[in-house]
């Protein structure tokens, strides 16, 4: 059974931050919201409140970071990639100062409806230049966000997790930079997932396997850049094609990267993007907006008969019914 | 001056703002219990203000919408002729009627309470409080009872209303524009280049009113960033600005009184506290923001206090059914 970790991010970000203390965390009025009270409450004279105004946040930060500091924006995602866009593409993005913007509450996991619901962050992210994208799909990743960033050189934003996260990977298999995590191995179909729609696919690709599909299935945590060989080759050996599912909009994220990297490397082969079918959400329950949306496991399935053209006895009972293990990743020995 | 319904005097109107505040911090309370958690301290703080705008200051027109809350008819766009605002709680759209653009959206638990108390929703609308599929969201949207515009990223209503004021002020309009802000949002660059354009192009149609409750979600607003002098600040970006005691019915209504005419915004600063009516909620300053409860002694003491708002406001709606007849609420156009 997979273990749950309650505000992974909080207690590390404490931790890393110990004895560094050129980091400094900057906060927009949601400091609890997003785990960033531990670091605030250890050491306050690192944390600066600049109160609900993003838009100046970005600068701040962005002098911060000329003078050799490192800052950590902290705040949700849509008011990191929205509110603040030509701040953070201007004064952080074009100098490629180092400002590190750690965004919560990705795509459809909040009720808080359209407003506060990041649907197109990585679309946004993506096209500026000196960009780097991380996206945590557990409490590993969550975890490895700090290191991982703080090695980049240039402004990184990482698509975050808070509250109660699956720890889905190992805790000594830390997320590895521009590297993706081979889930499973196979020659049907490839399935690449990212954040939280990772743990809803392994339900999908657990029943898929159990009909004899058999599936590459590779969660990826860096979406920009976006360059592993290990995903071209995944694709390159599936069978029936791939499918790309995250919980975003199907413009401008994982499925786009993955449509772009086929074309440019001649890979001939159908893909599916399961995302948000370029329409706003609103305000309701993960699961049911998951459904509604159609980026649960049943949609996963739908997809592999889609593309198999197979179809496959699966029932959202024998969905439910997966239990799943911390997963080993398939060959962690991998090196690129 | 503005007119209010000639058949109730002031001092039936004060009392009718103050039973049904209480009768939304109650409903609001109730429902902070229901869910272990709601934004009660804006209850606390707003009740007072936003009854008295909807039953002393804004000419609305009587409700064009169901009182069971319409289910949520996808999202707007091309193809989905459905989509629709809450706008229609708030009366129907008239030139000589007011429009009222509710920002701070996480207050839309005590909006949905008020206009249950108003007759404009029915007893039973929070049923499908942050239900799936429901409009009656936790954070409110333009698709929500009592909404007109998307205002969740907050401090964006004020500009979408200046847009508002200025098409009704392009077609001759008398009716005003009432905006209701948190406070808070006078951190965001946005408020203030709103009341920059609206005094440039001399929007005299459009009123403010702040709940200055000095709180936001990480405590005490003069430890976050603070806005202060907030009154000063405004009057130097040319608003007329008032100054008044949030929880004060005819003070609120008087700084209204004849506004529309001039060619300057209005701003009313409503000093509040966001622990009115619910003494209890002090302990846990200056963390007021979202109200979850820590054990089970405290959930049982809040339900003590929620028995006991029942019972007042029974005793008081028993004697002033005798004192009076009923008016019509929130009707005073
Ligand atoms: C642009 C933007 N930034 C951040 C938030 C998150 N947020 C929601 S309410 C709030 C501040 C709460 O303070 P205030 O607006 O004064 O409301 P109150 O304290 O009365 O609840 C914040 C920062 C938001 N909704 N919009």
């Amino acid at each position: 059974m997979i273990e749950t970790v309650t505000r992974p991010h909080r207690d590390n970000l404490v931790r890393w931050a110990a004895q560094r203390p050129e980091v400094l965390v900057l906060s927009a009025d949601l400091t609890a919201s997003c785990e960033a009270d531990g670091f605030r409450d250890a050491y306050p004279q690192r944390f600066f409140s600049l109160g609900m105004a993003e838009q100046n946040m970005m600068g701040f930060a962005a002098g911060l970071a000329r003078e050799g500091f490192f800052p950590y924006i902290h705040t949700f995602a849509v008011f990191i990639t929205r509110r603040p866009y030509d701040q953070l593409a201007m004064s952080i993005a074009y100098p490629n100062l180092p400002v590190r913007m750690i965004g919560f509450l990705p795509g459809i996991t909040t009720p808080g409806g359209v407003t506060h619901q990041a649907i197109d962050d990585v679309a946004l992210m993506r096209v500026i230049p000196n960009m780097t994208i991380l996206e945590a799909g557990d409490a590993t990743d969550v975890e490895s966000m700090l290191d991982v960033a703080q090695a980049v050189n240039g402004p990184v934003y990482v698509r975050q997790l808070r509250g109660e996260v699956p720890r889905l990977f190992p805790a000594n298999a830390p997320l590895q930079f521009g590297q993706a995590r081979v889930l499973s191995r196979g020659d049907d179909l490839c399935v690449l997932s990212s954040g939280i729609c990772t743990e809803e696919a392994m339900r999908a690709t657990a029943a898929l396997a159990a009909c004899g599909v058999s599936i590459s299935h590779l969660h990826v945590s860096t979406l920009k850049p976006f360059d592993d060989p290990q995903i071209s080759a995944a694709i390159a050996g599936a069978r029936h094609g791939v499918i790309a599912m995250e919980n975003h909009s199907i413009i401008g994220g994982l499925g786009a990267a993955t449509a772009e990297r086929m074309a440019e490397e001649g890979i001939g082969k159908r893909l599916i993007r399961i995302g948000l079918r370029d329409r706003y959400a609103h305000g309701a329950s993960r699961d049911y907006l998951m459904r509604e949306y159609g980026l649960d496991a049943m949609a996963l399935v739908r997809a592999a008969e889609d593309l198999t053209g197979q179809p496959l006895e699966i029932s959202e009972a024998d969905l439910a019914a997966v239990r799943l293990g911390t997963l080993q990743a398939a060959d962690k020995t991998e090196d690129l | 001056m503005n007119p209010t319904d000639p058949t109730s005097s002031g001092n039936e109107q004060r009392q009718q703002v103050a039973r049904i505040a209480d009768a939304v911090r109650r409903r609001v309370l109730e429902h902070t219990l229901k869910h272990n958690g709601g934004y009660l301290s804006q209850a606390c703080s707003s009740a007072e203000l936003l009854a008295t705008l909807y039953l002393r200051i804004m000419r609305l027109g009587p409700s064009q919408a169901p009182l069971t809350p319409r289910p949520f008819a996808g999202v707007p766009a091309a193809d989905n002729p459905h989509a629709f605002t809450g706008a229609d709680y708030n009366g129907p759209k008239a030139p000589d009627l007011d429009r009222f653009i509710f920002s701070p959206v996480h207050y839309a638990l005590v909006l949905y309470s008020l206009l249950i108390e108003l007759g404009r929703l029915g007893p039973d609308a929070l049923d499908a409080f942050n239900r799936d599929g429901s409009t009656v969201e936790l954070i409110g949207a333009e698709h929500s009872p009592g909404h007109e515009v998307t205002a969740g990223s907050l401090a964006q209503a004020i500009s979408q209303a200046g847009g508002i004021a200025l098409a009704r002020r392009l077609r001759g309009e008398p009716g005003r524009v009432w905006v209701f802000m948190s406070d808070g949002e006078f951190q965001e660059g946005q408020t203030w280049e709103a009341f920059a354009a609206l005094t440039h192009h001399r929007i005299g149609n459009l009123g403010v009113y702040i709940d200055a409750n000095a709180q936001q979600c990480d405590g005490a607003m003069d430890e976050v960033s603070t806005i202060e002098p907030l009154a000063e600040r405004l009057r130097a970006f040319g608003a007329e600005v008032h100054e008044v005691d949030g929880h004060d019915s005819d003070a609120l209504t008087a700084a209204a009184e004849g506004f529309g005419n001039g060619d300057r915004p209005l701003a009313v600063i409503a000093r509040t506290d966001p622990c009115r009516g619910i003494e209890r909620m002090r302990e846990r300053a200056p963390k007021l923001h979202y109200v979850r409860f820590k054990s089970d002694a405290e959930f049982k003491a809040y339900e003590q206090l929620l028995y006991k708002m029942r019972a007042q406001e029974a005793s008081a709606n028993a004697a002033s059914h005798t004192a009076s007849s009923q008016t019509t609420l929130g009707h005073t156009g």
